[in-house]
């Protein structure tokens, strides 16, 4: 065993292992905030799997966008909400079957998807079959992603439109009396419509 | 190769002694620059307010960091009552280590770097963008109120500008072609020296980047999450003793780490600014100092922005700007048929 | 163990030693620096007054809404890195595909401008 074979099985199964159990850590954390925490981790080490996997892009995607991004969002809005978590504990027992039957579900789905890729007739030519090594994987990416999958692509833009303009209308209101600058109106300003100079006799004032 | 028997020491303890050594180097040398780059902020801001800044300990005061940070160090840890104990001391952690892993893909010179990655401007890019939570964290941990406004207010602001950098990277990235780090500096050189790089044809993008730049790292006049006339110290208030000093490093870290970007992005890196002088790691050095310059420069002489404005010039005319030019970039390259660095190079390299 | 992993492995290490060197820092100072907790020294800064409630409040909405258009362009920027490499590849159909893609999302940007949801007040 050299050292090129053993690093990354320990790595899998450091990344692996720190990703099943902060998983955990998020349904069991007490307080919201350190769910989130812990779900971050969680995407931390699902990102160094992903570079375990050789998708470099995709790996730098998930911290980008997921833990950049979607989780600053789910931190601001967790750390706001004003629930009281011990009453939402108690649904715990409640739920649990629910959630149960759903991660029974998504399970026996994986598990479908890989045994199809054992029995498949096709899979060992396609598992022998390396990457290119030559191209790196986000050129290999943009290569296919703007032109043969252009339909998808342009698919993806209407749905950040939708997103959009969805959390505009959900939440944004017009408060009244707030006072706004007005920039252009302000760079607009001349000298002759906001300066007049007035004769003030002494004792009288400006009326 | 014949009799080669892999062992444990040339395996894993030589290869590995290696490239610990190599990180060692690096975050020795950040860290000692470290030490006279913030005093030579404090002696820049003491001149333009015609004071003398530090200049008590060692020569002329230049071993007053290292008086700071020894005192941090005999400092008392105060970590308020209220507060999430694991969090409070794992913000200023996150921060800190941040800043560090970043500089891992940072070409000093021609094949001089830790990890020359594919996706090494994804990397820093990625590495910035959780820069926001140690932030987060540490005005959420403390259970104050200033330190929470400032940790908001602060993770608005950095998230705001984070999307004017990432369109004026794909911009320079368009001229380039390629992901890597050292392939940026090197589309950059060229028989015109300083002419060839890309502050040149990217002027109003080296603008807008060394404007976000401040943004991003918090530094004056977006100074807001930690603007002492309103919010006392940002999410800062309750640090004290080595956090508060994990919080100073990872900032000042991430200001050097913005004048390499800027540097490799837009001054060619390590690459000689006259035609025929060796170009080498000296260079990239003196620019970086050069750039800390103007960024202690502007925390002198710039007056604080109010924080609609900051917002305002973020995402009316930043973003707007940034993406125009990704778009104006790319348009001329087709109209004129210019490819990519990268691929140019590939071609030439075929023949 | 190949090229690609090899660059990423200085970066785990480099993570280790990163957190080692942040750890040696808290514990130098737990071990080293004298601590004399009092109960005026462990509460919360306050102007003058006694900390009161809980600082964790109710913030305003635009937070949420500002990071919501950050996430939206922030992934507009993660489809623009992959167009800028293979720009040369792609062609004219790729050029044109990604204008009606910045176009869609302009129309979004627009929308956003005259309701005034970038505005701070």
């Amino acid at each position: 065993m050299t050292a090129a074979e053993v690093l990354p099985v320990l790595a899998f199964y450091l990344f692996s292992g720190v990703a099943v159990t902060s998983g955990l850590m998020v349904v069991v954390a007490r307080n919201p905030v350190r769910s989130v925490l812990w779900l971050i981790l969680a995407f931390f080490s699902a990102a160094g799997l992903f570079v375990l996997l050789g998708a470099e892009f995709l790996a730098m995607l998930l911290l980008i966008v997921y833990v950049g991004a979607v989780m600053v969002l789910f931190l601001f809005v967790v750390m706001m909400l004003d629930v009281d978590f011990a009453e939402l504990r108690q649904g715990m027992s409640e739920y649990l079957p629910l959630g149960a039957t759903i991660g029974l579900v998504l399970l026996v789905q994986i598990l479908f998807g890989v045994g199809a890729w054992f029995a498949s007739e096709s899979a060992p030519t396609l598992r022998v079959q390396p990457a290119p090594s030559d191209v790196q994987n986000t050129a290999a990416l943009g290569n296919v992603l703007y032109d043969d999958y252009a339909y998808l692509f342009q698919a993806s833009g209407l749905i950040l439109l939708v997103a959009m303009i969805g959390a505009i209308v959900l939440t944004l209101r017009e408060r009244e009396g707030v006072k706004k600058q007005s920039i252009v109106g302000q760079m607009h300003r001349t000298r002759e419509e906001s300066i007049a100079v007035v004769d003030v006799k002494p004792g009288q004032g400006i009326n | 190769m014949p009799g080669y028997e892999p062992t444990f020491v040339s395996e894993y303890l030589l290869p590995g002694g290696w490239i610990l050594l190599q990180c060692l180097l690096l975050t020795g040398a950040i860290l000692i620059s470290l030490a006279f780059l913030l005093y030579m902020d404090r002696k820049v801001w003491a001149a333009v307010q015609l004071r003398r800044g530090p200049n008590v300990v060692g020569p002329w005061g230049l071993l007053q960091s290292f008086a700071d940070f020894l005192k941090f160090v005999l400092k008392e840890i105060v970590i308020p009552d209220g507060a999430d104990k694991a969090v409070f001391l794992l913000a200023p952690m996150i921060a800190f280590v941040l800043a560090v892993i970043a500089w891992a893909v940072i070409p000093v010179a021609d094949g001089w770097v830790i990890a020359d990655l594919n996706v090494g401007i994804l990397y820093l890019f990625a590495i910035s963008s959780l820069g926001v939570y140690g932030v987060i964290m540490g005005g959420w941990a403390s259970n104050s109120k200033y330190p929470f406004l400032g940790g908001l207010r602060s993770a608005a602001q950095m998230v705001s500008y984070e999307v004017s950098i990432g369109f004026i990277l794909v911009a320079v990235l368009l001229t380039v072609g390629s992901l890597n780090m050292s392939d940026i500096v090197r589309a950059q050189d060229s028989d015109w020296g300083l002419l060839g790089w890309y502050w040149l044809p990217h002027l109003p993008m080296l603008v807008l980047f060394f404007v976000s730049a401040l943004a991003e790292t918090n530094r004056p006049p977006f100074d807001l999450p930690e603007a002492e006339s309103e919010l006392v110290a940002g999410y800062q208030v309750e640090y004290s003793s080595t956090p508060y000093l994990l919080f100073m490093i990872g900032e000042y870290m991430n200001i050097v780490l913005m004048c390499a970007m800027t540097t490799i992005l837009f001054f060619g890196g390590w690459l000689s600014p006259i035609p025929g002088l060796p170009d080498g790691v000296l260079w990239i050095v003196i620019k970086i100092v050069v750039m800390f310059f103007l960024f202690a420069m502007v925390k002198a002489i710039v007056p604080r922005y109010r924080y609609d404005q900051l917002m305002r010039l973020g995402w009316k005319v930043f973003l707007p700007f940034s993406l125009f030019w990704v778009v104006l970039t790319a348009t001329v390259m087709r109209a004129f048929d210019i490819a990519p660095w990268a691929s140019t190079a590939a071609a030439q390299a075929l023949q | 163990m190949d090229e690609l992993l090899r660059e990423y492995l200085p970066i785990l290490i480099f993570l280790g030693l990163a957190i080692g060197l942040g750890l040696v820092f808290l514990i130098a100072a737990a071990v080293l620096a004298v601590s004399r907790p009092d109960p005026e020294k462990n509460s919360a800064y306050e102007c003058g007054f006694n900390a009161f409630d809980d600082a964790r409040m109710k913030f305003d909405v635009r937070f949420y809404l500002v990071s919501i258009l950050f996430i939206i362009f922030d992934l507009e920027v993660a489809f623009l890195f992959p167009w800028a490499v293979s720009f040369a590849e792609i062609g004219d159909f790729g050029y044109w595909s990604m204008m009606v893609f910045l176009g869609v999302l302009t129309i979004g940007f627009i929308y956003e401008w005259r309701k005034g949801a970038l505005e701070w007040e």
